[in-house]
């Protein structure tokens, strides 16, 4: 299969601060990504890259192929739902639909014009006028109606109401098992992507730490806790993800692709969510380091 | 995308058009009528000789709408530079929606294109309307204006023909370039006032006046171009002369610099209270108790005083039109272009 996304020591810069740097990912067609970090981390950045809203200041960058924003075919192909989902306050509900159909190729306006019956949204309504669940449906229809073959939703749920945010997601996996597309989504919680997707890229402090399809993730990563051990004590094939020392015991996060034998640990299986807060609280763990150095 | 364009700009394009419907109703309604004034008054005024009489009574019954109307053909550009241009992208920014709408099938640049030609269109089409159709309503007051309100004085000058069309090009353009630059619609709208307004003073300050090269000619001095004469009542001191800034037979003209030379061609400077003239004025024509001054102007014409000016005769108020609207024109397609190279790379 051919890669959605491939980045190759993708960087961006604003000013002095790297926003992004040295972001090596291939991800592969048919998956529903999860993008996950801390506010900040670079999930924007790197999702308008993808979209050729920002042109990268270091690497490079191919989007199904091509060249993000690369011309009018290149644009057709990928649907883009920024953050906070802006549309038009002055343009109502149809009118969207309208702005869809003049400006994409492969407009499926049977399709927004049922999704928004559907959705109960009056189409003379004026876009300003809708609440901030119903925005974001109004959004993704716009995404969805593109028919692209990569849909980018950038913190899609982060400003909804739980409820709101369980009815954006089932909507955003009905689409995805009716037609085959890819999909990158990005959420600074886990327990947004936890139901939805397959794949998953955690970025911390502009850094890509870990991507992999989330079954492999969840075989290959277990959480040991068992009595004080150095990390250095470890065998050669599991890779520490994070450690917690209390003074008899050790809990740690590690990465194996064999399997442990030693009694000595309780081994158990991590959530999704404790995979990514291990990954996240890595960082932190280099700074304590960092700190207790410099003292 | 034109029917989005469209549909966003189609409020203030329409108010700004009825506007000017009205206007063009008013000035429908006034036009005939104030010409047939002019002529009328110049037929009785030809017979008698008291054109000039005739020209203050005529001008001065009109000066507020003459001066209004110029003033309106004036701020148009401004506005559409304001109101149009700046807040093209600026709005897109701020409101989040360049993320939706440059991500649906077309290029930025196209999105760019098609939003500046229909919306630089309008509003050239707007001021070039406006501006012709004040051209014609104050036909009559702009023959009878006073030098520094005439054709091609630079407060009118930018009143009339065919210039308002290119500096609302140049305006609309320059307020999208700097939303560009600026990102941020207040800060865009008051930089873009600034620019546009410094660049229509320098135009007429510095550029305008050697746009061809002036004319300058020596006149004999006469009652009519001298304007006062101040001789002083107790004697001994020489006269003073200021002329007035016409230049004989050339009505209308626009005088750039306007002197007096002695007999041996020299000028004679003037700071403001006249240029001083080396004749007696304890007898003869120049003294006090010569009675009017009539007398002395001749005499000091016959001494060999000369007037020099320097103008543009009114013959050239239509290539001038024609020279500027290119001049902005040419800054139009510099701003487009650059605005084309910034939404491709570096708006972001």
């Amino acid at each position: 299969m051919t890669a959605v996304l491939r980045a190759q020591a993708l960087g961006r810069r604003y000013g002095r601060r790297w926003a992004l740097r040295e972001c090596t990912l291939d991800i592969p067609a048919g998956h529903v990504v999860g993008l996950v970090g801390p506010n900040g981390a670079g999930k924007t950045t790197l999702l308008k890259l993808a979209g050729g809203q920002l042109t990268p200041t270091a690497g490079d960058i191919t989007v199904l192929g091509g060249r993000p924003a690369g011309g009018p075919a290149q644009l057709a192909k990928v649907g883009f739902v920024a953050q906070d989902t802006p549309v038009y306050a002055g343009l109502s509900v149809a009118e969207h639909l309208r702005l869809g159909e003049q400006l994409n190729p492969r407009w499926d306006a049977a399709t927004a014009r049922e999704r928004i019956a559907r959705l109960g949204l009056d189409p003379a309504q004026r876009a300003g006028r809708l609440s901030g669940g119903q925005r974001a449906q109004l959004a993704l229809t716009l995404g969805l109606a593109k028919r692209p073959e990569l849909l980018i939703l950038d913190e899609p749920v982060s400003s909804l109401d739980p409820l709101a945010r369980r009815e954006f997601l089932q909507h955003l996996m009905e689409a995805t098992a009716e037609r085959r597309f890819s999909v990158v989504l990005s959420s600074h919680l886990v327990h947004d992507l936890e139901r939805v997707c397959d794949f998953l890229v955690v970025l911390v402090d502009s850094r890509v730490r870990v991507t992999g399809e989330v079954d492999d993730l969840l075989a290959t990563h277990h959480r040991l806790t068992g009595p004080r051990r150095d990390p250095d004590r470890l065998p050669a094939g599991q890779h520490v993800i994070s450690a917690r020392h209390t003074d008899r015991q050790s809990t740690y996060v590690i990465r194996t692709d064999d399997p442990i034998h030693d009694p000595a640990w309780t081994v158990s299986r991590l959530s999704l969510e404790d995979l990514v807060l291990a990954y996240m609280d890595q960082r932190t763990a280099e700074r304590r380091v960092a700190l207790e150095v410099q003292r | 995308m034109i029917w989005l364009t469209w549909r966003q700009f189609r409020g203030s394009a329409a108010t700004m058009a009825a506007l000017l419907v009205l206007l063009a109703a008013a000035l429908a309604l006034t036009g005939p009528g104030l010409a047939a004034d002019y002529s009328a008054g110049i037929a009785a005024c030809v017979q008698d000789n008291t054109c000039d009489r005739f020209y203050d009574h005529f001008f001065g019954g009109h000066d507020t709408s003459f001066m209004a109307l110029s003033l309106v053909v004036l701020l148009l550009p401004a506005l559409a530079g304001l109101f149009w241009g700046a807040p093209l992208i600026t709005r897109e920014l701020e409101a989040g929606t360049h993320l939706l709408v440059w991500n649906q099938s077309i290029t930025r640049a196209r999105w760019l294109a098609v939003k500046l030609g229909l919306m630089g269109l309008t509003a050239m089409a707007l001021a070039g309307l406006c501006g012709l159709m004040v051209t014609w309503w104050a036909d009559p007051l702009d023959r009878s204006a006073a030098e520094n309100l005439a054709l091609m004085a630079p407060l009118v000058f930018g009143a009339r023909g065919i210039a308002p069309m290119g500096y609302a090009a140049f305006a609309f353009v320059l307020g999208v370039s700097v939303g560009m630059l600026v990102r941020r619609t207040l800060p865009a709208m008051v930089l873009t006032l600034a620019a546009f307004a410094a660049i229509q003073l320098a135009m007429p300050l510095l550029v305008r006046p050697h746009l061809m090269p002036p004319i300058t000619a020596t006149f004999e001095l006469s009652k009519t171009s001298v304007d006062s004469i101040s001789i002083p009542r107790d004697g001994g001191a020489n006269p003073r002369i200021s002329l007035r800034p016409a230049v004989p037979g050339q009505a209308g003209a626009w005088v750039l610099a306007n002197d007096l030379l002695d007999p041996s061609g020299r000028m004679i400077p003037d700071r403001g209270e006249g240029a001083v003239v080396a004749t007696s004025t304890t007898s003869g024509p120049c003294a006090p108790t010569a009675g009017s001054g009539d007398g002395c102007v001749a005499e000091i014409n016959r001494l060999g005083y000369r007037q020099q000016a320097t103008y543009q005769p009114l013959e050239r108020f239509w290539p001038f039109q024609w020279i500027e609207t290119g001049i902005y024109a040419l800054l139009t397609l510099g701003l487009t272009w650059l605005s084309f190279w910034w939404i491709r790379g570096r708006l972001s």
